[in-house]
């Protein structure tokens, strides 16, 4: 007799439908890692001097470090002279008329379409494929407001000053091992600057698509939001199904001056891998916002779907008095999936603020693990926490484990810790059923209800895409 | 309408149903009653197509299908019931989305236009006044919090929402005091329909003061031992199960 375990266990294998590989010329650096790739990679990028500099100074830093090991995941180790830093489409453009249909093709069976009569309404989209970024939309009607959105390494370029200023000030590049190794090796990301007063109009979003084989992908992003202004961004990702574990290593900056908000959302859908747990996604990423003003506000939301790996604690550095640092994460592991993912929050000035909801969602054979760190300082007088750390279960051989780090210096802060492990019961999904509620449906409704708190910080339209999300992600793990 | 015939159920390695049989046309109020463990929630399971049963034997037409075949979802866009005896809390999950949920699933399945928001808000305030139960339980998530009789109203709403063809209602009555009993038998009553047939689960007799059956059947040791019309009900009030339960055994070969 079937149960309804054993129904949930055997949902757990939907194809993964953004697994296609797009055949098209490349421009692809021999795999290996030394100072001669790092300089290939900044002469092809026409950097600046001081900032091959600057690579180069990280990169003899990594060569002293170590592979950090206090992480809750397990993989094989990563020989990081079999990875290729670089790979970029062969032609070089200046135009969205010259990327090549196929680059575009490809976006848009993703759902990002980039030709001008097609761009997403309200939406400005930097598309990053492999090591470059090949378009990015709405660019001019944005400078017309003094925004700056263009490719990282375009920014390099053109506005040297800016880049130099922010570029490691946030998250050091002897930060941690992988912020380090990004730091020598990255390619592409996006850049953004809100100039002072300036309520950005749009939403803007990065898509970022691995595409080449044994590549690994490092993109570097930086958003700059001056005094009183606004931003909302939302980044994207997708690879193709591999057999082989591909190295993704981002590192994401936040500076947010006085009065000034930025919003980062992040759905992460990378290859997780087949169910037997081959292949997929290594997600080891660094990010960080500095709310370095008074009133000054970051909110990072995630909702982690994919990747056979995920490795990420996006943090608020908490400088400026009455500043407020946000963190909503859904975390998804099915399968053979581990994801440790959590937040750090520093209080450093007064009167500051802090959220974090934590929303893990194990089913199949998934490990999902919350680290979180909240350390208030010695001036840190009147900082407030609040921390909500929820897991749900799905099925039994499933696993879910939460390491939360406090450190408080100050005794005039007030923290709350709430935690809850709940497991989805056949007698809920019965229920369901008994009211002509599908299996599938049932475990939607309780998952997508389970999440609503961090949906709702979501921007609208890709709060829905978030639900379908994870119901795709979930399919086959009951049924 | 519902035809179960020499019904064989296990569970946990027990014999619980030992050859039920029961007939129950459209336009019936049926109550299956008896002593704790003879089966009659297991009846009410089975029925409804909880997995955690076994049958062993027997079959149950529904409708002209054979309703062990079907998943418990296909029954319930069948128009097959069931109000829970112990309700089951989902957090997280808004009542109105859930009952939107099943009520689109119900409608989907008759070949019905699924209804927007504000067309099932309309239909779902409408409904939930004859109850006498307050809006806001709409806004909190299924049964989560909600008292004994909540809870039990709650399912007598969600019975009037779905407008099932079998309503089986397993031992409603039970934890509710007076006035709540008095409310839920309105509700029930007020779904009694020519089409449509009602089987009431219950330990006691009190009940059918106010849900009026028109047949009675006393369900001892996994065996109907006896049926007749609503006077049988006042029959066991006054003299209880005791002179059925040794006599159970004797009767059986007999039935079979």
């Amino acid at each position: 007799m079937s149960t309804p375990i054993d129904m949930i266990e055997s949902l757990v294998s939907k194809e993964y439908k953004w697994g296609f590989v797009t055949d098209i010329e490349q421009d692809i650096v021999p795999r290996g890692l030394n100072e001669d790739v790092i300089r290939l990679i900044s002469a092809k990028k026409e950097e600046p001097e001081w900032l091959l500099e600057w690579r180069l100074k990280a990169y003899r830093h990594w060569l002293t470090m170590k592979e950090p090991t206090w992480h809750n995941v397990h993989y094989p180790p990563i020989d990081y002279q079999n990875i290729s830093y670089y790979a970029a489409p062969k032609e070089k453009l200046q135009s969205l008329d010259e990327v090549d249909p196929e680059l575009l093709r490809t976006f848009e069976k993703l759902g990002i379409p980039l030709g001008e009569q097609k761009q997403l309404a309200g939406v400005a989209v930097d598309a990053v494929f492999d090591s470059v970024s090949v378009a990015t939309t709405f660019k001019e009607k944005l400078a017309e407001l003094g925004i700056i959105f263009c490719a990282f390494s375009e920014a390099a370029q053109r506005h040297p000053e800016l880049v130099r200023k922010y570029l490691g000030s946030v998250v050091p590049y002897t930060d941690n091992f992988f912020a380090t190794l990004n730091s020598a090796v990255f390619t592409d990301g996006s850049f953004c600057y809100i100039p002072k007063g300036v309520r950005c109009p749009m939403e803007l979003s990065t898509y970022f698509r691995i595409n080449a084989e044994s590549t690994g992908q490092f993109e570097r992003t930086l958003i700059i939001a001056e005094p009183g202004s606004y931003v909302s961004y939302l980044e994207g990702c997708t690879a193709p199904m591999r057999d082989e574990n591909q190295l993704h290593a981002a590192v994401v900056e936040l500076i947010a001056h006085d009065d000034a908000r930025i919003k980062y959302s992040t759905i992460q859908n990378w290859y997780p891998g087949d169910k037997n747990g081959k292949g997929g996604i290594y997600n080891f990423v660094t990010k960080r916002g500095k709310c370095l003003g008074r009133n000054s506000h970051i909110s990072w939301t995630q909702v982690e779907t994919g990747s056979a790996i995920t490795w990420k604690y996006p943090g608020c550095m908490l400088v400026g008095d009455n500043s407020v640092g946000e963190f909503y994460s859904v975390a998804l592991t099915n399968n053979r999936q581990q994801a440790d993912t959590g937040t750090k929050m520093i209080h450093i000035g007064k009167n500051t603020r802090s959220t974090i909801v934590s929303k893990g969602i194990s089913a199949g054979y998934g490990q999902n693990t919350y680290r979180g760190m909240v350390k208030i300082l010695k001036g840190a007088a009147g900082a407030r926490n609040y921390t909500q750390c929820d897991s749900l279960l799905i099925g039994d051989k499933c696993g879910a484990h939460t390491f939360p780090y406090i450190e408080v210096k100050n005794s005039t802060a007030r923290m709350e810790h709430e935690a809850s492990t709940s497991k989805i019961g056949d007698d809920q999904i019965f229920y369901c059923n008994q009211r002509g509620i599908s299996k599938e449906d049932a475990v939607n409704l309780i998952v997508n209800g389970f999440c609503k708190e961090v949906f709702r910080e979501l921007p609208m339209e890709f709060a829905v895409e978030a639900q379908k999300l994870l119901g795709v992600s979930l399919e086959g793990s009951v049924g | 309408m519902l035809e179960i015939k020499n019904l064989y159920v296990r569970a946990g390695g027990h014999e619980i149903l030992k050859g039920v049989n029961l007939r129950v046309n459209a336009g019936e109020v049926h109550s299956i009653m008896g002593p704790n463990g003879s089966g009659k929630s297991t009846l009410a399971q089975v029925l409804a197509g909880r997995e955690t049963y076994e049958v062993t034997g027997g079959e149950v037409i529904y409708e002209g299908k054979n309703l062990l075949e079907m998943a418990p979802e296909e029954r319930a866009r069948e128009g097959v019931f069931m109000a829970f005896q112990y309700p089951v809390e989902i957090p997280g999950v808004g009542s109105a989305q859930f009952l939107k949920a099943a009520l689109n699933a119900i409608r989907k399945a008759r070949g019905l236009e699924e209804l927007d928001a504000m067309e099932f808000l309309t239909l779902v305030k409408q409904r939930i006044k004859v109850l006498g139960m307050d809006e806001k339980l709409l806004h909190r998530s299924v049964n989560e919090g909600f008292s004994g009789g909540e809870k039990k109203r709650g399912e007598i709403f969600q019975m009037a929402l779905l407008e099932p063809r079998l309503c089986i209602m397993d031992e409603t009555d039970s934890g509710l005091d007076i006035d709540a009993l008095k409310i839920v038998a309105k509700g029930v009553n007020g779904l009694r329909s020519p089409e449509r047939a009602i089987i009431v689960v219950t330990h006691y007799q009190r009940l059918l003061d106010y849900i009026v059956p028109d047949y009675v059947h006393v369900l001892v040791d996994g065996r109907i031992v006896r049926s007749g019309g609503k006077e049988l009900a006042l029959e066991l009030e006054e003299k209880g199960y005791a002179r059925f339960e040794g006599g159970a055994g004797a009767a059986a070969p007999a039935r079979r």
